[in-house]
């Protein structure tokens, strides 16, 4: 049925339209066939111009006889198929069932224009990575993800937020037990759209990267990536709904009518110290306690249930920045040298496709103190390649880029990463 | 002292000279923006302030190919709280003429039946949507916004804070007998140390010759 209905979409798609059209209004076309005849000689050109004179048949010819060799498509009401078919083969005459049942094949395609109206596609490659998404539109992309490529990625489920939404990380992995494994995540801060945006393009370009044996290819054959696209749902649901400009989780927690808590403050480094507010009513207030945001504790679980990451990037926007720890002291990270020629590497590699300017550092000397962030806590575990990306633009559109430059930014932050997770591999240890 | 352009001290200082430039010079037909710190100096100045020294490339977003070089001092003074930061800022070289657009813009204005208003309610339109679009008809609106968010930031820059124009919340024309246009924003300003966004109501005069002058008064920053 779906290589008929592609064989007209392809070439008939008025007369469908125009079928579509009417079988909305009254007609059924249940039974109905489409035959194809490729008339070979005189005789059965003939014989099926005959047919075209039988007007109690109510034949419909979408393709009329011309001249042999050219093929004759027929759409026989059901009352007429045994008369047809009778007539065809008594003259010699060879013919194929082009659509089997007419209202099957419309039905399918009511379905179906009814799916794009709603904006939901079949496939990851119908999906609109130049659009911003709705978090059912990402959940629905991760699923068809999967399940087209079962045999390199599967979605695991984290934990689940405050407002009981689940949190998911997509698994890519080629096999082994436990590989060492580079994480990455996205919309930590949920008005940083472009961010979980980027991750939508980087599921799909990790697919791709490995059916064509290029890119992150080779990086899969040895390591596992986890990328975690939404990973403050509460928080984008929110984006979506009430407040464009919402950053913070939405947990509410006793004391105040304030709502939220910065997760990257919340995490058990530096934590509470001077570079994030103890007043809930503010957009970097820490929290109660570490970790007191489930979108923080189920990463950290995950973290130290794997035991094997190697590299670990939180990306957000916007300020066009790769940094590396530490943000909650002045102290330099002990691989601060190596830390800072990989972002140079990283950041070449980035500028390279559209030009882009990036800078990079530290956190605390780049950007401003914050204490309590992600990568300062998992560079303290251990992880050393811990990065962040702070993404497009620089501040003229800010939060609310455009759309036309998410694939753009995808892009050119991809080469970046890669450099990440290459020098990664290359440096186990 | 010199300071490593990357880091964020320059950073800073070099975004409030962007803000008085883009207030000074922008408008409706021009939009300058930061494209790198070449160099930054700080000088401690005693019972005064502390001075910085830059060297800044910039580009105007409706000309992106080429570049504008400038040098500004930007002046912070002690306990700043009460005063804005004083800026000096001297462009090299001439920036793209914005004649042909800002007379477009000044007469399509000036001929509209009703009021130009656009404004976050349903029906209406935020500058930028949520997905970033600005609707071609007000992009010169937003340009101008933009611009006068450079009065804003300048006006209310610390050492300790940066400031970007995060969205425009209401724009209201308000007719004038006089030749100038008014509009009437309400703002959103980013403020990146401590990541929140602030309202700002700004009444903008602007005519073509004269360019940009905000308005201080109820509701100003």
């Amino acid at each position: 049925m779906r290589d008929q209905l592609s064989l007209l979409t392809m070439r008939l798609p008025v007369l469908l339209a125009a079928l579509v059209a009417v079988a909305a209004c009254t007609e059924t076309f249940v039974g109905h066939q489409v035959l194809r005849v490729v008339p070979q000689s005189d005789e059965e050109l003939q014989k099926v111009q005959e047919l075209q004179d039988l007007e109690h048949l109510q034949l419909d010819f979408w393709l009329a006889p011309r001249r042999l060799g050219l093929p004759v498509d027929i759409h026989v009401p059901f009352p007429s198929l045994q008369a047809v078919k009778a007539h065809l083969e008594a003259g010699g005459v060879s013919y194929s069932i082009m659509i089997e049942d007419v209202q099957a094949l419309l039905d399918e395609e009511q379905t179906e224009m009814l799916r794009s109206s709603r904006q939901l596609p079949l496939s990851t490659e119908t999906f609109n990575y130049e659009a911003y998404h709705t978090i059912d539109e990402i959940y629905n992309f991760m699923d068809m993800l999967v399940a087209e490529n079962p045999n390199l990625v599967s979605k695991l489920e984290i934990g689940r937020s405050t407002e009981n939404r689940p949190l998911y990380v997509l698994k890519f992995s080629t096999g082994g037990t436990n590989r060492p494994a580079v994480w990455i995540d996205t919309g930590i801060h949920s008005r940083e759209w472009v961010t979980q945006a980027s991750g939508v393009w980087f599921a799909k370009k990790i697919v791709q990267d490995h059916a064509n044996n290029e890119g992150v290819a080779s990086i899969l054959e040895t390591m596992d990536i986890f990328l975690e696209i939404v990973t403050n749902p509460d928080g984008f649901a929110f984006t979506h709904t009430k407040n464009r400009l919402w950053r913070k989780t939405r947990s509410k927690h006793s004391g105040s009518i304030c709502v939220g808590v910065d997760p990257n403050r919340n995490w058990d480094a530096g934590f509470g110290e001077a570079g994030a507010s103890g007043n809930p009513c503010t957009e970097t207030y820490h929290g109660p306690y570490p970790n007191s945001e489930p979108e923080v504790k189920s990463i950290v679980d995950f973290v130290k249930s794997h035991g094997n990451i190697k590299a670990f990037v939180s990306i957000h926007s916007y300020s066009q920045l790769l940094l590396y720890p530490y943000g909650y002291t002045s102290a330099p990270a002990p691989d601060q040298q190596e830390l800072h020629e990989v972002s140079a590497k990283a950041v070449a590699a980035l500028s390279s496709l559209y030009g882009t300017k990036y800078k990079y550092g530290s956190i605390i000397t780049t950007i401003y103190r914050a204490s309590g962030g992600t990568i300062d806590w998992t560079y303290n575990q251990g992880i050393k390649y811990s990065f962040t990306f702070e993404l497009r633009d620089t501040g003229r559109y800010g939060f609310l880029l455009p759309a036309k430059q998410i694939v753009p930014t995808a892009q050119e932050t991809w080469l970046g990463l890669k450099v990440i997770m290459e020098h990664a591999r290359d440096n186990l240890y | 002292m010199e300071l490593p352009p990357s880091h964020f001290p320059a950073a800073r200082a070099a975004a409030v000279a962007v803000g008085y430039l883009r207030y000074l010079r922008g408008g409706p037909g021009r939009g300058l923006q930061l494209r790198e710190v070449r160099s930054a100096r700080r000088q401690d100045i005693d019972d005064v302030g502390h001075k910085y020294y830059l060297e800044l490339e910039l580009e105007d977003v409706l000309d992106k190919g080429s570049t504008v070089n400038c040098t500004a001092e930007v002046l912070y003074h002690l306990g700043s709280k009460t005063s804005a930061p004083d800026v000096q800022v001297t462009v090299q070289g001439e920036l793209r003429s914005t004649e042909q657009a800002d007379k477009e813009f000044y007469n399509r204005i000036r001929s509209l039946e009703k009021e130009l208003e656009a404004e976050n309610i349903p029906g209406f339109i935020l500058v930028p949507d949520s997905h970033g679009n600005v609707p071609p008809e007000l992009e010169p609106i937003h340009l101008l916004a933009w611009a006068a968010s450079g009065y804003v930031i300048w006006q209310n820059s610390t050492e300790n804070t940066k400031f970007h124009l995060a969205q425009v919340k209401h724009v209201k024309q308000v007719k004038r007998s006089d030749e100038d246009l008014q509009f009437d924003y309400v703002l959103l300003l980013h403020e990146m140390v401590s990541q929140e966004v602030l309202p700002c109501g700004v009444s903008v005069l602007w005519h073509p010759e004269r360019g940009a002058r905000v308005c201080h008064g109820p509701g100003s920053a």
